[in-house]
């Protein structure tokens, strides 16, 4: 259970691994996640499930490389276990009676909203797709991606591939042009997932947005996932991690995002220290 | 040794408990209570007075059998009376520690009428210190291999899931434990500070149960990864939930959502499961400002309040809105937490968190309370005074308000009924819920209570299971 069977690395510090977990792979739902530990005395971190396989009992992840967790998640290799891998957490997503369906992925979102895309494509939902990166070489999964969609769209912010500028550009274009869609789906950054909201606001598109707060458990017993949403507080864990982008306070998630970062930094140095003095 | 030669120790008092010094401990997540030497324990054992009639087992929710093990031990035969406690419960180390022995055993015994009681709890401590100290626990407890009467899964290893599952495994049946946690012992482990219940303790007792030949798997969310049905369906027999009250609550007030606003689950998550306070040797972070406020009354807010203390803050404060007299702590908690310098600020009530720009605690609003009438659980209700509003300056805010059942399986289990605050409905005898083969105990069926009162449900929850698979089999 939990070995690595395949490893690729999609861009520099974003990776794919492919886990073995036969329970977990049999009931994962497009839109949730499990949470896992590297080491004894490593943290526990949630991770999106990008992809499944119920047949050989797998389970597809990408992260990026931030910090000590996802440092050492990304140093492991095929043929290692992961200590400790919990799941399928978190309300899948809804797909039901969707027509025509606008994805916004920024950066890693790409990856996460793979399976979505998937799914939505065996029910014969139309999906258009926009995904969005700091530059070209850092646009993952093109080719995954776009058979399960009808367009496919791409920005960059230095302009080296596709549309110059954001994903909310080439949005607000297609909304523009008289594009009509039943739900715009939107993960990445949060600042993305923000922008993205204001502007579906503004043309009446209900958005879902996937949260990703700071975890510990994951099923509902600390309440260090909590997000206020219309007005009332939700922990992401268990009510989510997806909501409607329009009553999230955002402004706040980001702000309970950062509220580790001296530790994460010194965790980081320290790793990096240890690392180098290791070679 | 003959009746007639006995001397019983008449003092009124305990044999002392050894103790860290208040100063040096609140520097350290090492235990505060250092336990009996052989020879103190023979000296407490001496004041049992081995009464015909032992009122003490009546207290005991597992019926230890108080006067034969105190016996043993007054005859300095440590590990017979480790043996003796084991036929009635499987975590005697873990029970010797944290059980409320003042509401339980101890309450009932006679020479509390006049004076203290026996140190029950102190005495089962060290016997099972005591063989845990020697090789080998001091001989295993044996396990059968004959052909297994039953297989029955039992969801959550803490007290109430770790007792059923070893009485079964006892009584010869095929156990797994399915635990959410990568760790297993619940509350024991995630909650319980290491300096009250040292974590390689809970562990060994667990390593016990295991030795019955209880299979535990972690990381399995029961409700997510597996439901109670597919259970079944895989050949269970019967079905044991234990799965706790973990949900906390938060007050709904203004600025809960601030950052260095936690429930005590998470803080205590953090510092004991994870080890953060071990960080950044460990890499789970736990943050406490300068100054903290624990919000509630119960052993959770003492624990959190002495955890904040031992992470370096310079001031914390009990906040609890009625008087000392309501607070449903222990009272060795209430006293261990304020020798530590703990400052107790009662009929108090937070309104409000003030943040800063940055979005981090920097103050909160509270009342102050007078007591009314009794309310529905019988303590006075606290009413706000007017005009009492004030700012107590702290950093980081803790809320130790009280958990709820988790939700998960519940809404997984259909048939299965629940009461009015989300916990399963289970017979008092026999743990029996609404669903065939499935039984409850412990938290989520009582709401938080203790652990002995945990693993007496999951004791009697074991005999009803096998009485209920063995009649199944026949039929
Ligand atoms: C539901 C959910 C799904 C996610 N899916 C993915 C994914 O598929 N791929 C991916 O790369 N990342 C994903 N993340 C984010 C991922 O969990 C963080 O990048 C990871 O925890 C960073 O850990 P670290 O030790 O490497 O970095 P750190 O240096 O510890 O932290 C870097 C940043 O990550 C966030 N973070 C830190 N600890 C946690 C934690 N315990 N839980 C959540 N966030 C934390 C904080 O914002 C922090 O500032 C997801 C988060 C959530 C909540
Ligand atoms: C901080 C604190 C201090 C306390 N101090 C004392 C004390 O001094 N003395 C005392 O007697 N009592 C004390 N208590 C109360 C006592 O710990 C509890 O009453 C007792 O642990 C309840 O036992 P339980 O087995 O019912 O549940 P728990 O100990 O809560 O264990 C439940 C287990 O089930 C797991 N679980 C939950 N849902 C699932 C699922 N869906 N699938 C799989 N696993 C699941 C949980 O992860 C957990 O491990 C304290 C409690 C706290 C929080
Ligand atoms: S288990 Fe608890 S209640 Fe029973 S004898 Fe031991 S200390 Fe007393
Ligand atoms: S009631 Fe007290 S004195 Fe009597 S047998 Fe029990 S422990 Fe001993
Ligand atoms: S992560 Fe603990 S409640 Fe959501």
């Amino acid at each position: 259970m939990n070995r690595i069977l395949k490893k690729r690395v999609l861009a520099p510090a974003v990776k794919l691994i492919e886990v073995e977990n036969p329970f977990i792979a049999a009931k994962a739902e497009p839109g949730q996640f499990v949470i896992l530990r590297v080491y004894e005395k490593g943290e526990r971190i949630p991770l999106t499930i990008s992809d499944y396989d119920r047949e050989k009992g797998t389970l597809t992840i990408v992260f990026q490389e931030i910090g000590k967790t996802t440092t050492l998640l990304g140093r492991l290799e095929e043929g290692d276990r992961i200590l400790d891998l919990v799941g399928p957490l978190g309300k899948p997503t809804n797909l039901e009676n969707l027509q025509r369906v606008v994805v916004i992925g920024g950066g890693l979102g790409t990856a996460l909203v793979l399976s979505q895309v998937k799914e939505m494509h065996k029910k014969g939902t139309r999906v258009d797709c926009i995904i969005g990166a700091r530059n070209k070489d850092l646009i993952i999964l093109e080719e995954e991606i776009s058979p399960y969609c009808e367009n496919l769209y791409i920005a960059t912010d230095d302009g080296s591939r596709g549309h110059k500028g954001f994903v909310t550009d080439v949005l607000k274009k297609l909304l523009d042009e008289g594009n009509r869609y039943d739900r715009a789906i939107a993960v990445g950054p949060l600042i993305m997932m923000k922008v993205v909201s204001n502007l579906t606001r503004q043309y009446g598109l209900p958005t879902v947005v996937s949260m990703n707060p700071i975890m510990v458990d994951g099923t509902g017993m600390c309440g260090c996932c909590r997000l206020t949403v219309g007005g009332e507080t939700k922990f992401a864990c268990v009510d989510g991690p997806e909501f409607d982008g329009h009553l999230v306070d955002f402004d706040e998630v980001i702000k309970r995002t950062g509220m580790y970062r001296e530790e994460e930094k010194l965790a980081m140095e320290l790793l990096q220290r240890s690392l180098e003095g290791g070679l | 040794m003959a009746e007639s030669k006995r001397k019983p120790n008449l003092a009124k008092t305990k044999v002392p408990m050894p103790e860290q010094d208040p100063q040096a401990r609140v520097k350290n997540f090492e235990e505060v209570a250092l336990g009996y030497t052989p020879a103190q324990a023979v000296e407490e054992a001496k004041r049992c007075l081995r009464c015909k009639e032992p009122h003490c087992i009546d207290g005991c929710p597992v019926n230890v059998q108080i006067p034969e093990f105190i016996r043993l031990i007054e005859e300095e035969r440590f590990v017979e009376a480790y043996h003796k406690i084991l036929e009635m419960n499987n975590l005697p180390a873990i029970c010797g520690r944290v059980c409320p022995q003042e509401n339980q055993c101890e309450k009932l015994c006679l020479r509390g009428e006049k004076g203290e009681p026996v140190a029950i709890g102190r005495l089962e401590r060290f016997a099972a210190d005591y063989a845990a100290s020697l090789p080998e626990n001091g001989g295993k407890p044996a396990v059968r291999d004959s052909q297994p009467k039953g297989r029955v899964a039992v969801i959550g290893s803490g007290p109430a899931g770790l007792t059923c599952a070893a009485d079964l495994a006892k009584a010869g049946y095929r156990v797994t434990v399915f635990e959410a946690f990568h760790t297993p012992g619940g509350v024991l482990v995630y909650g319980i500070p290491e300096f009250r219940l040292p974590k390689s303790i809970v562990q060994r007792e667990i390593e016990n149960v295991k030795s019955l030949g209880v299979d535990i798997q972690t990381n399995m969310v029961i409700g997510k990864v597996l439901s109670i049905d597919e259970l079944f369906a895989q050949g269970y027999d019967a079905v044991f939930i234990g799965t706790g009250a973990g949900l906390p609550d938060f007050l709904r007030i203004p600025g809960e959502n601030l950052n260095g606003v936690m429930s005590a689950n998470e803080f205590l998550t953090r510092v004991n499961l994870m080890k953060g306070y071990r960080f950044p040797e460990y890499d789970t972070p736990v943050k406490v400002g300068r100054r903290v406020a624990v919000v509630g009354g119960g052993n959770v807010a003492m624990d959190a309040a002495r955890c904040a203390l031992r992470l370096g803050a310079e001031k914390v404060y009990i906040v609890y809105r009625r008087s000392e007299e309501e607070m449903p702590a222990r009272r060795e908690e209430v006293h261990h937490a304020k020798e530590e310098g703990i400052e107790f600020r009662l009929l108090t009530n937070p309104v409000r968190i003030l943040g800063d720009d940055a979005g981090w605690v920097r103050g909160m609003e509270c009342v102050c309370m007078e007591l009314g009438e009794p309310d529905a659980s019988g303590r006075r209700k606290p009413l706000c005074k007017p005009g009492s509003e004030h700012i107590v300056d702290v950093e980081t805010v803790i809320m130790a308000l009280g958990t709820t059942p988790n939700p998960l399986i519940a809404r997984t289990t259909p048939g299965l009924e629940l009461t009015r605050f989300g916990g399963i409905v289970a017979d008092e005898a026999t743990g029996q819920t609404s669903r065939e083969g499935v039984f409850a105990g412990g938290d989520i069926v009582t709401g938080a209570a203790t652990v002995i009162l945990a693993m007496g449900a999951g004791k009697k929850a074991a005999k009803a299971i096998d009485e209920y698979v063995t009649a199944k089999r026949q039929g």
